[in-house]
């Protein structure tokens, strides 16, 4: 399907095209099995300046919004959702600074994101704080001219392996949601440190983990938007980056469509190649439509980010969704298509359907997506 | 340091296909690149650049449709192309095209350092490089696989040869070509490509460089291609038995009666 993409859009589709297969697609097994941090791989991204896309030209990004961010993370995923994410993980964690950062918070921290020389995460997950995002238990108490934060954080992806954070945290816990506010908190500020860097079923590249506060002194310059702001701060930037894991799913589910393919086209049993059975090419038709249909929902939604319409939650919401129960439907259905080899981890689809399955659960679980784009729904039509 | 890359627009293949009917390639269908020797050229060139600061330029010759190749040289970082595009350099030989090529360089004037793959992987000659420094009258190191160290005047490069490699210190201005091992050549960055997309490309015809006529294009060209064929396959072949010494008299006897 063309998408009609303006020549810059082109132009990033084919450099990260590029990466992902000279760069991504040789070291994608080996970073699958250790686990480590694929720094060579973010370098290469960076040098390119897939960063800083949609970051600001006034600090140092590219201002071709979230559209190319989706492309890039879309094609990188075509050959390893996990290191794909690193690079999305590292736009989650900037959104927050690009939406609601003020000159000063802007001036000091985007241009080293937008030239990949750092990493960011975003950090909102607690153990008792998943989907209940207001059961967040991380506390930050204003002393002078510090905010003095405790607490702790797990599942952050690029935990660890970024440099700069931006940390959910309550500052008055007796207004409930509305006592959360949003801090950018550095590697190596006092009192911040690492725990347990999770083992994990997929993305395996990337890193995942703990982030733990002990009278971690954060100066109070770094308080994003005002106290109080927390909430609004982390929905404002989940219906940014959304798309963004709507594509990470949408290349993922392509990556093991092509896989699939190849493999029915050289795969012989009976006498004859298995994609000339029509249970396989039904299993095809359905797949690539499903894939394609994903796509054009997420390209949807991150254009009306691109336009600057004010409320995407829905709709990215629903690319989100959609494009995630895809990716896990079409990397399973791939995986049948390889037979008993598929299931070996000689043949490289099994790694894709177990880096599919995260994509329906992170950046809010597809039930809280459901939530969201029903209760839209609903308030919509009751106007 | 200013630096002069020559490229050249190659099939991406390296299976080319010959049409067995005209002895000319088969080039429909077949994607056209940047040689890929003359990739780490490049790459060594912009490494220099960011050393020592300076100017890098590539120049190829070629058909209009080569502007492409020069335009993916500065999506890599190259600051300036030059097409030698003219149809009296059609049926250039390696003697006419390193002539055409060094007299766009006596064109561009000063330089410090000329970087050249160390040979096409269409034609194979390796020979362009060199012919280029014999005419510009500057000194060559040819398969170089290491800039040692550079200075203003001076440059001491590692020379790949078949059983280790050769230390040779060059005054500069001069002409390297490169062996892949000299670097891992970087992928093209955003900006460079949008810049790429509107660059303009300098193209120089005959006219431009005012060369001799003699000397350019296929009157030019001592090499006539009188046929191209594939030559047989050998077959047969004959493997000796027995005992080291009776395997070598039977080869001394076989020399003997059979080679000539």
């Amino acid at each position: 399907m063309d998408y009609l993409f303006n020549d810059e859009q082109k132009m990033v589709k084919e450099l990260a095209h590029k990466i992902a297969e000279e760069k991504i697609r040789p070291v994608a097994a080996i970073y699958d099995q250790t686990q480590d941090y694929p720094w060579e791989i973010i370098k290469v991204i960076a040098d390119a300046g897939l960063f800083g896309l949609f970051i600001p030209e006034d600090y140092g990004g590219m201002s071709v919004g979230v559209l190319n961010l989706c492309i890039a993370t879309e094609e990188m995923s075509r050959a390893c959702g996990g290191i794909a994410v690193c690079y999305a993980a590292s736009a989650l964690g900037t959104f927050p600074i690009v939406l609601f950062g003020n000159e000063e918070q802007k001036k000091k921290y985007l241009p080293d994101l937008a030239s990949g020389k750092k990493v960011a995460a975003f950090a909102v997950t607690e153990p008792e704080a998943g989907s209940d995002a207001s059961a967040i238990k991380t506390t930050a108490k204003k002393e002078g001219e510090h905010y003095v934060l405790n607490g702790l954080k797990h599942f952050i992806t690029n935990g660890g392996d970024a440099e700069t954070y931006v940390v959910i945290a309550m500052t008055d816990k007796n207004k409930g949601a509305r006592g959360a506010s949003a801090f950018i908190v550095e590697k190596g500020m006092p009192g911040f440190t690492f725990g347990k860097k999770e083992d994990k079923f997929g993305i395996r590249a990337s890193s995942t983990s703990e982030l733990i506060f002990t009278d971690c002194k954060v100066p109070k310059e770094n308080l994003l938007s005002r106290e109080g702001m927390g909430f609004i701060v982390t929905m404002k930037t989940f219906d940014m980056s959304r798309p963004g894991v709507a594509a990470q799913a949408v290349g993922i589910a392509q990556g093991a469509l092509e896989l699939a393919v190849k493999y029915a086209k050289e795969r012989h049993q009976f006498g004859k190649a298995i994609s000339s059975f029509q249970g396989i090419q039904w299993m095809i038709a359905d797949m690539a439509t499903e894939v394609e249909a994903s796509r054009a929902l997420v390209y949807a939604a991150a254009r009306m980010v691109d336009a600057g319409i004010k409320d995407v939650g829905k709709e990215s919401a629903m690319a989100k969704m959609y494009a995630s129960d895809t990716a896990m439907k079409v990397t399973v259905d791939a995986l049948q298509i390889f037979g008993g080899y598929g299931y070996m981890k000689d043949y490289p689809i099994e790694k894709y359907v177990r880096d599919a399955k995260i994509t329906q659960i992170y950046e809010g679980t597809n039930q809280i997506q459901r939530n969201i784009i029903a209760l839209e729904i609903i308030k919509e039509l009751a106007k | 340091m200013n630096i002069i890359v020559c490229i050249k627009q190659v099939p991406e293949t390296t299976e080319v296909r010959i049409n067995p009917e005209t002895n000319t390639l088969i080039r429909e269908g077949v994607k056209a690149i940047i040689n890929p020797f003359d990739m780490y050229a490049i790459e060594e060139a912009l490494r220099l650049k960011e050393k020592f600061g300076g100017k890098t330029t590539v120049i190829t010759m070629g058909p209009p449709q080569a502007e492409a190749a020069i335009r993916e040289a500065i999506s890599l970082g190259i600051d300036e192309g030059i097409l030698l595009c003219d149809r009296a350099f059609a049926g250039s030989d390696t003697w006419a095209t390193s002539y055409t090529l060094s007299g766009a360089i006596k064109k561009i004037g000063a330089f410090d350092l000329i970087l050249c793959g160390k040979q096409a992987s269409d034609g194979d000659t390796a020979q362009v490089g060199p012919g280029i420094s014999t005419h510009l009258d500057i000194p060559q190191v040819t398969y170089v696989k290491k800039i040692e160290e550079a200075k203003e005047k001076i440059m001491r490069v590692e020379r790949l040869m078949e059983e280790g490699y050769e230390i040779i210190e060059i005054p500069l201005p001069a002409l390297l070509t490169v062996v892949k091992e000299i670097n891992e050549p970087r992928l093209p960055s955003l900006r460079g490509m949008m810049r790429a997309k509107s660059a303009q490309i300098i193209t120089w015809g005959q006219k431009d460089l005012n060369l001799d006529p003699q000397q350019i294009g296929l009157c030019g060209s001592p090499t006539q291609v009188v046929k191209i064929f594939t030559p047989p396959q050998r077959t047969g072949g004959q493997i000796l038995t027995g005992e080291i010494t009776e395997i070598a008299d039977q080869l001394v006897d076989l020399l003997k009666s059979e080679a000539h």
